[in-house]
């Protein structure tokens, strides 16, 4: 039963309006860099467009998709009214006046410093304060979503806490902490120079505290997508999830490993000793563990199913499968872009490949490839299967579904590959034109223009992912089925301690946080050398 | 739940726990190959990133040090290595044009006296950031001569896409008319 069907339809919508906005700017961006257009005459409307694009594609976005699926996993797993109404709301508009407050002064040029902020470059404080509001709105979300657990458990004494809410809390979790490190650098770096209170920073202390947040924020990312592999596609396709508690280790292992390896990000910096940076790598691999544990527990799942319905043989089951049904397709989709994503991965989590790579256009195709493929269009299949529940009316063109689906998944395809290949050019990231004369550089405007191609499909795409949800409003009503998750081949009877609550690894995940991070950034406030002038864009506030 | 025999062939879930663990197992078998791979590597060819955590000061560096700008571009070394001395600044580097020999060990020394930069060089694997307030330091060795890119791959501002600087490789002979007597080299585009 879903009781707040306005509020989870509000986020969703949000986050849909707000994401078919910025993929226009991002196929702009596209454009206007590649041999097709000329060179643009005020070079700051890119980076402004960058900056949105990513602001509202990294922050807004997935994180409210994270929240409205979180208030429907609450409500429909644990089976009761979810608490803290009113502060879901509340939470809710901080976002909006958040998002608000960052993006004018972006589309005004006062802050043309890209959503990964890069100080010692300064731009007006507005921008930051609302990150920092978004941030602190979904805040509210992680609170909530701990409150409504611990409610239920009090009432429902040694009964096992449904898998998905299990998942649920552990990205919640994983967010309120990860947040911590990009919230650290806005308040006591850059938004001291920003309002005038300080005149130098720490330009490398930021980059590390930067760094706590970018790398587990794709995780957070990636939560409501694996959420959905484990607990909603089984059912769909008529299947089974092979293990309850493989599950829960996949989850739990996330929030442990996902946190300690930010490091990564900065193998190129001067500002890290060469220890941390391995001791970062070799936990990065390690979060390649979950993953893989993941495809091979939902692999078997869809086994389960095409065997129920007849299939046979070593492989041949594989032609058993519902393929009509759209989360078949998806899961499918998502897999292949997963597979090539995570190969990728690994070579940028070594720590000697990623200096083929680090920077360029490779690192630009990896994370598009991840997320805006393997995770994207998982958002996309779980708002098909939620929408009817939320509007009790039927979600109807099942052809336009499929042509919607992959449409995106071959738009990726086209372009993602070709700005790996640029980057293994040596094709640097986020420049407003390039000079394709340049000897050399003719391969590359040939990938930009595929990939231009590419982004075209994604936002035609878009739109008919829009178009499927809006006329679904209006569609014939229907009574749905009461929602249910996907059931384990075995249910769990008693679990673990462990398995049954996330103490244990959110004791972990500090404790690496820590380990991990403490000695550099102590190391690096200990270093006032370190501390440079701020250097402002879009004039001195 | 009673089980008749514990060890019972047909039992489906204790069958399925162990056909996971395997997989489990392997899989983390597979990734401490390559975390073996990449600690094998980074000590046995001694491939490092910039790593020493050597500050400097930005605001003085054209004023006092090996920063200024005499003492830019390539130095070559009472051992034969040569030293590259590089600044990165909003919206070049300094020197635009960078000479180095050919099959001799070459040490890059970089740093901004700005805002974050980053550089790489087009068909080789030197990639660095550049950081106000610190130095990247690395080594490495051109083998064949020949003409290479160097942009600047870290968003710097508005002027950021036009900051790329040329990496010239010329045989060590051709690199040693080129020095002359104060042992310092840079070129013309």
């Amino acid at each position: 039963m879903i009781y707040n069907k306005r509020l989870i339809l509000a986020h969703f919508w949000l986050a849909f309006a707000v994401f078919g906005m910025a993929i226009l700017l991002g196929e702009w961006q596209m454009f206007i860099r590649s041999p097709l257009s000329g060179w643009l005459r005020n070079a700051d409307l890119y980076y402004r467009s960058v900056t949105a694009h990513g602001t509202v594609m990294g922050y807004v976005f997935p994180t409210l998709v994270a929240m409205g699926f979180g208030y429907f996993i609450s409500e429909a797993a644990l089976g009761q009214p979810l608490i803290g109404r009113k502060w879901a709301w509340a939470g809710y508009f901080m976002i909006i006046i958040g998002t608000i407050a960052a993006v004018v002064p972006v589309a005004m040029g006062l802050d043309s410093v890209l959503y990964t902020f890069y100080p010692p470059m300064i731009g007006n404080a507005f921008y930051y304060i609302g990150v920092v509001l978004v941030v602190v709105g979904s805040w509210v979300w992680v609170a909530l979503m701990g409150v409504n657990l611990y409610v239920w458990k009090r009432a429902h004494p040694g009964a096992s806490v449904p898998l998905a809410m299990f998942a649920n809390v552990a990205g919640a979790y994983l967010w309120g902490w990860t947040a911590v490190g990009a919230a650290l650098e806005l308040l006591f770096q850059i938004l001291p120079v920003a309002l005038g209170f300080a005149t130098t920073i720490n330009a490398g202390l930021s980059r590390v505290l930067f760094s706590w947040t970018l790398h587990a924020i794709v995780y957070f990312w990636l939560m409501p997508a694996y959420i959905a592999f484990y607990t909603i596609v089984p059912r769909a396709i008529g299947g089974r999830l092979y293990s309850d508690s493989m599950a829960r280790i996949s989850f739990a292992l996330f929030l442990v490993f996902a946190m300690p390896i930010g490091i990564h990000h900065l193998f190129a910096d001067p500002e890290v000793g060469a220890g941390f940076k391995v001791v970062h790598s070799i936990f990065t691999a390690m979060v390649a563990v979950p993953t893989l544990l993941t495809v091979f527990t939902i692999c078997a799942s869809v086994e389960i199913a095409a065997r129920l319905r007849g299939g046979k043989g070593l492989f041949g089951w594989v032609k058993a499968l519902p393929w009509a049904n759209p989360q078949m397709l998806t899961l499918a989709l998502s897999f292949v872009m997963l597979g090539f994503g995570g190969a990728g991965g690994l070579i940028n989590m070594s720590y000697q490949l990623d200096s083929t790579i680090h920077n360029t256009q490779w690192v630009t195709g990896h994370f598009h490839l991840i997320f805006g493929g393997a995770i994207v269009i998982m958002y996309f299949a779980l708002a098909y299967d939620l929408w009817p529940h939320l509007t009790g009316r039927a979600l109807l063109n099942l052809r336009l579904v499929h042509w919607q689906l992959w449409l995106w998944f071959i738009g990726m395809i086209v372009l993602t590959f070709p700005w790996h290949y640029a980057g293994l050019l040596g094709m640097p990231r986020r420049m407003a034109f390039y000079d394709y004369t340049a000897p050399g550089m003719f391969a590359e405007g040939v990938s930009v223009v595929m990939s231009t191609i590419g982004g075209a499909l994604l936002v035609v795409s878009a739109a008919l992912f829009i178009t499927v949800l809006v006329r679904n409003h209006s569609a014939a009503r229907v009574d749905p089925e009461p929602f249910t998750f996907s059931r384990a081949v075995h249910e769990p009877v008693s679990l673990p301690w462990a398995l049954n609550g996330l103490g244990l690894w959110l004791g972990l995940m500090i404790a690496l946080t820590i380990t991990n991070y403490g000695f550099p950034i102590v190391q690096l406030m200990m270093t006032p050398e370190g501390r440079v002038p701020p250097v402002f864009v879009g004039g001195k506030p | 739940m009673a089980r008749a025999v514990p060890a019972d062939p047909l039992d489906g879930e204790a069958l399925a726990k162990s056909i996971e663990n395997r997989w489990a197992l392997t899989m983390v078998g597979l990734v401490a190959l390559l975390v073996a791979m990449v600690i094998f590597t980074g000590l046995h060819w001694a491939t490092m990133p910039p790593s020493r955590v050597e500050t400097i000061n930005p605001t003085t560096l054209h004023v006092s040090g090996e920063f200024v700008e005499s003492n830019l571009g390539s130095a070559v070394e009472a051992d034969g290595s040569v030293t590259v001395r590089i600044i990165g600044q909003q919206y070049s580097f300094t020197p635009q044009c960078i000479v180095v020999p050919s099959r001799t060990p070459v040490t890059f020394r970089v740093t901004s006296a700005d805002v974050i930069h980053g550089m790489l060089i087009t068909g080789t694997n030197i990639n660095s950031m550049v950081s106000p307030g610190y130095v990247s330091t690395f080594k490495t060795r051109f083998e064949k001569p020949g003409d290479h890119l160097m942009p600047c791959h870290e968003f710097c501002g508005t002027g950021h896409e036009g900051m790329w600087a040329n990496v010239k490789v010329v045989e060590p002979d051709a690199f040693a008319r080129l020095v002359g007597p104060t042992r310092r080299a840079s070129c013309d585009l």
